[in-house]
């Protein structure tokens, strides 16, 4: 299979850089897979995972907010965080869920909705990526 | 003669100890040095990603109209200054103040937000007032400050609180060498590429548009520019500080030095002395 640079950044590294053969990414509308010579784009992306097809083998990560921008030679995509299921600590994830989710049960004065939401859905995020790893 | 030689000899003692000291600030700033420039080198690849995209998007999209991008008149600028939060680094500290101080005075309505006690602590001098200061961070800048900090600048910027915003930090040329700059940050102004340099210009399409993009973009572009700004300034301090205490450590060793000839010489003076009375106490006696 015809492959393609992917680089993923995040502000404290360069978490992958290597040839790719195909990804996988949730965007603000819904998932897309991502091949060699795609039309050059550029999207906002959800709080979700990223799968890396390489050689028949698929990594996942979870990403934080990011966005991706494909251009002829190469495909970028910048999030806030990227974690391997390996460097997540499942014990504070789900921790944060909890936390949040009881934030937004309980509905404190003053609450950013929002911001709690988007914890909510960072944790579970890493939570369900994590779990990918015990599976296996 | 005793009393002037246990003078000097505490004296001495003194001093050795205000070198050690002096000595373990030295390493201790290598040391912090080293880790900020491991981490300046850790967040380049992301800033230059970020800055790339924006530029691209700018110079590609023709008539492009964003908030944090158009100029309007300037009534209330921000200023940001980041310092660190103990001294003892050289002129650290006083350049980035003085440097902001100029700037300011030139403006008729000014907020400061201040990384770093000591920036605080010279713009209340000065009868400033200084809206928030951030203590603690200075040293070990960490995303989720800047984050705070650059989404308090948007959320002023869209209020039309503040109408322009500069960031007042030291830049870090190498290791000797260290220039405090004041950079604007908002409105965003970055020039597009020109077309000649341009040649085969790639269009790209944007999902849902070239506007939500950069609202997504340009709040990462001051999120990271603040943070690479706290890193260098982070990396510039331990630097200064490096250079000073190694002065410092020079200058106790001279002291050291010639504290220990003038010893010397008061050693000897007193011991001739004593021989001088021994034989006059002698030629006495006969």
């Amino acid at each position: 299979m015809a492959k393609f640079m992917l680089e993923i950044v995040t502000p404290d590294r360069v978490f992958y850089k290597q040839e790719t053969d195909m990804i996988i990414i949730r965007g603000l509308e819904g998932e897309m897979g991502i091949l060699r010579d795609h039309e050059p784009f550029v999207t906002p992306l959800d709080i979700g995972q990223v799968r890396i097809k390489n050689d028949g083998q698929i990594k996942i990560a979870a990403l934080s907010q990011g966005y991706v921008q494909v251009s002829e030679e190469k495909v970028v995509i910048l999030s806030d965080t990227a974690e391997w299921p390996e460097e997540i600590d499942i014990e504070r994830a789900e921790k944060a869920k909890e936390r949040a989710a009881k934030r937004l049960e309980q509905k404190p004065e003053g609450l950013d909705i929002l911001r709690a939401e988007i914890a909510l859905k960072k944790a579970a995020i890493r939570i369900g990526t994590a779990k990918i790893n015990q599976r296996h | 003669m005793g009393q002037n030689m246990n003078d000097i000899k505490r004296r001495i003692k003194s001093v050795t100890s205000t070198r050690q000291i002096t000595k373990a600030m030295e390493l201790v700033a290598t040391a912090k040095l080293k880790r900020a420039r491991t981490k300046l080198d850790a967040s380049k690849p992301y800033f230059n990603t970020v800055l790339d995209s924006i530029t691209e998007i700018i110079s590609h999209t023709k008539g492009i109209k964003h908030p944090y991008i158009d100029c309007r008149e300037a009534k209330k600028t921000l200023y940001i200054v980041i310092t660190g939060d103990r001294g003892l680094a050289g002129g650290y500290n006083s350049n980035v103040c003085r440097l902001a101080e100029n700037e300011i005075k030139e403006k008729s309505d000014v907020m400061i937000i201040s990384i770093g006690s000591k920036g605080r602590d010279y713009f209340r001098r000065k009868g400033y007032s200084v809206s928030k200061s951030y203590i603690g961070v200075s040293e070990t800048p960490s995303l989720e400050v800047t984050k705070e900090i650059s989404e308090e600048i948007i959320r002023l910027y869209t209020n039309c609180e503040i109408d322009e915003v500069y960031l007042i930090y030291t830049e870090f040329r190498s290791t000797i060498s260290y220039e405090p700059i004041s950079l604007k940050l908002m409105p965003v102004n970055i020039l597009p590429v020109t077309e000649e340099n341009d040649e085969y210009p790639v269009i790209f399409r944007y999902e849902p548009s070239p506007e939500s993009v950069l609202e997504y973009l340009i709040p990462k572009y001051l999120n990271s520019v603040i943070y690479g700004a706290c890193i260098e300034s982070s990396a510039s301090e331990s630097g200064a500080r490096r250079i000073a205490m190694e002065n410092a450590t020079d200058n106790a060793e001279e002291m050291i030095d010639s504290l220990q000839l003038v010893y010397n010489r008061a050693r000897q003076a007193s011991i001739t002395q004593e021989i001088t009375e021994i034989v006059a106490g002698a030629d006495a006696l006969n």
